[in-house]
């Protein structure tokens, strides 16, 4: 591994010195790099950006609920073997050609150095993680079917994601770089929108933040709105033509901002009642959005 | 030093392993600090926590172990300004070193304060000025035996302070948390059912592939247990009034165990302070609708797994005397304790949660009767770390002792 290969993050990313600090020690220590944090803080959008600054490709691996562990090591397509067996099409004594690689083993099979992304794996089943510590700490695995040992050419650089929906097992965790993704604050939050839109009017951007927060501060919300959910409200803000001296007072386009229902009944009676008390006018156009 | 901020870690419940202190070693090693406390706090944290849940007890230990590492404080912003440039590296020599009068700490910051009044410009290199380079006893980057750093590299009280910030301290598990963190701690609640018994149900797909090719292609199907979790969980709950104060919590438990869907069967039974002859369906506890305790001892099976949530706080003739019961019209003829001692015989997969903080079970109303019933049954407090704690005993028979 070249030594000085350091990420400093990319243009279309915005990283915080702890998490670039973080990268740089994984990927120094040869360790997976395990991110948690908020939903919509950016995560599996990191791994992307390593690639793009290292210039190393990156390959994806999306668990769900149902992935093993051996799926991303390889498979074994008896089925087809079969088939081409009985009606006797191609040689089925080569058994390398029924195993397929999975995305693990195309990780350590490629000839450059990769990025590879193991993207929520605490979906997967509880072993899930305990059956990947072996491959992950050596960077190989024994294929019985023809007796052959793949092992990784280059250390691929492992990010791998958890949105923290199941805990992972202790002996998983000890092998890997662990960070946490704060919730950016104001300053950090105005730099990553404007990434994303450049061009937004400057005040249209202020009102949308002091929004923004103001809705996240509310208590009691079930799913706080995150970056990625700013993004696109500002989009829709922008594509909606709306002024901005009336965001605060309408609050328009909720529901790109709140995805449940109790949220958006929460937040309309919290203003309303504070409303009443104050004689507040956001109440009354407000009003106009309870179902 | 740093064998003893391992101890140190620990001893603030930072679970701490040699593997990571030794990937720690490693990383110090290959110098990724560049000596500055602020980079070493991050490598710290980085290789030695793995939750966000224990960052707060790790700022604490961090700040307390380096806490007594201080930069003069106060420091007009301009001095900040000029000393934050990059430099290269300066030889230092013998004669240099010999040229350097040893001056006192006392003597040194008289100088830097007479200096601070003098000095109106940027200086980088030189021996006089603060600045950058250079040989002056004042900046960074430069060289004097014994000078004072101002800024650079080692930011030393920017890491002690950042840890002294705390800001993970939202995330602590001993905290009281949400419903989601309780489900989370329930889900560790599971044991499945073993593949040596039940019937064999599910198709397996894979065997009957080989089998089919070992065959030669004839189909032979081959059929497997299923893999499903077995726990059974009975839940027991006070919904008398002392209880009103913490409803809200004991609400984010119970949304929390219905929300489980991976227990093969829930039952959900209430009782007023204490558990006598009647478990109630509802928290009115009103008697008509009603399961005989009884009834309870006799038919559920001892793999249920008993999670009774209460304050465990009464008078004491509630729990010891037969006719204690709260309620007027209802009548014990068995003290209240003998139903518990019952209930834990034959349940041994069983805990008390309680409510109330653990540092106030001696000093609160119920005091007499929380240590009687934690005599009977293991008791926690009813907090994310509480719960996970009974989780693990549940899943382990604990021994009944002499009750």
């Amino acid at each position: 591994m070249k030594k000085n290969m350091r990420y400093k993050g990319s243009a279309d990313y915005i990283v915080s010195d702890e998490l670039m600090n973080s990268v740089n020690i994984a990927i120094a220590l040869q360790k997976p790099l395990l991110i948690k944090g908020e939903p919509g803080t950016g995560k599996t959008m990191l791994a992307q950006s390593i690639a793009d600054s290292l210039d190393m490709d990156l390959i994806i691996w999306n668990i769900k609920s149902t992935t093993k562990a051996q799926e991303g090591l390889y498979v074994y397509d008896t089925v087809q073997r079969l088939y081409d067996s009985q009606f006797g099409e191609a040689d089925v004594a080569n058994i390398k050609k029924y195993i397929k690689l999975g995305k693990l083993g195309e990780a350590f099979t490629a000839d450059k150095q990769v990025v590879l992304l193991i993207d929520e794996i605490d979906k997967a089943d509880m072993e899930f993680p305990n059956d990947l510590l072996w491959e992950l700490d050596q960077m190989s695995f024994y294929i019985p079917e023809t007796k052959e040992t793949v092992a990784a050419q280059q250390r691929p650089v492992v990010i791998i994601t958890s949105n923290a929906e199941k805990e992972l097992p202790d002996a998983f965790l000890r092998r890997c770089i662990f960070h946490f993704i704060a919730f950016p604050d104001v300053a950090t939050m105005e730099r990553i929108v404007r990434v994303h839109h450049p061009n937004v009017e400057k005040k249209l951007l202020n009102e949308a933040m002091e929004a923004f927060y103001t809705v996240r501060n509310v208590p009691n919300m079930q799913k706080l709105p995150s970056t990625s959910e700013l993004i696109d409200w500002l989009q829709a803000l922008v594509v909606g033509g709306i002024s901005p001296s009336k965001i605060k007072q309408d609050l328009p386009f909720l529901g790109v901002l709140l995805k449940k229902n109790e949220d958006l009944d929460n937040l309309l009676n919290q203003l309303y009642n504070r409303g009443q008390s104050r004689g507040n006018t956001i109440t009354s156009s407000l009003n106009r959005y309870r179902v | 030093m740093f064998t003893e901020f391992f101890y140190y870690l620990k001893g603030y419940g930072v679970p701490v392993s040699m593997n990571e202190w030794d990937a720690l070693l490693d990383a110090l090693e290959e110098g990724m600090t560049g000596a500055s406390l602020t980079t070493f706090y991050y490598l710290c944290r980085a290789i030695l926590v793995k939750t966000e849940a224990h960052y707060d007890r790790f700022d604490l230990a961090f700040a307390s172990f380096f806490g007594d590492i201080e930069t003069p404080e106060g420091m007009p912003d301009k001095i900040w300004e000029w000393l934050d440039k990059e430099l290269p590296n300066i030889e230092i020599t013998d004669e240099m070193r010999r040229n350097h009068r040893r001056i006192d700490f006392d003597e040194m910051k008289k100088m830097l304060a007479e200096r601070l009044m003098e000095q109106t410009e940027e200086h980088h290199g030189g021996n006089h000025w603060v600045g950058t380079g250079g040989t002056s006893p004042f900046g960074h980057s430069g060289y004097h035996p014994e000078g004072i750093r101002i800024g650079g590299e080692s930011r030393n009280l920017s890491a002690v302070k950042v840890a002294g910030e705390r800001r993970f301290q939202e995330f602590r598990t001993d905290e009281t948390l949400g419903v989601r963190q309780f489900q989370l701690a329930l889900r560790k609640l599971r044991q499945f059912s073993s593949r040596v018994e039940g019937a064999k149900t599910e198709l397996d797909l894979d065997a009957t592939i080989d089998k089919t090719c070992d065959n030669a292609g004839r189909l032979e199907l081959i059929w497997d247990r299923p893999r499903e979790n077995n726990i059974k969980v009975l839940l027991l709950m006070d919904a008398g009034g002392s209880m009103t104060p913490h409803a809200r919590l004991c609400n984010q438990l119970f949304t929390a165990v219905h929300q489980s869907n991976h227990f093969k069967d829930l039952k959900v039974f209430y009782f007023h302070n204490c558990i006598y002859d009647w478990l109630f369906h509802d928290p009115y506890c009103r008697l008509p609708d009603y399961t005989d305790t009884e009834y309870v001892l006799r038919t559920y099976d001892p793999e249920y797994r008993v999670i009774i949530v209460g304050d465990a706080s009464m008078a004491t003739s509630e729990l010891t005397r037969a006719g204690g019961i709260i309620e007027w019209d209802l009548y014990n003829d068995k003290p209240g304790i003998d139903w518990l001692r019952r209930l834990r015989r034959r349940f041994e997969y069983s805990v008390w949660l309680n409510p109330i903080p653990k540092s106030m079970w001696e000093w609160s109303d119920g005091f007499m009767t929380i240590k009687r019933i934690s005599e009977i049954f293991p008791m926690d407090e009813l907090t994310v770390d509480g719960l996970d704690n009974s989780i693990k005993k549940l899943r382990t028979r604990s021994a009944v002792g002499v009750i």
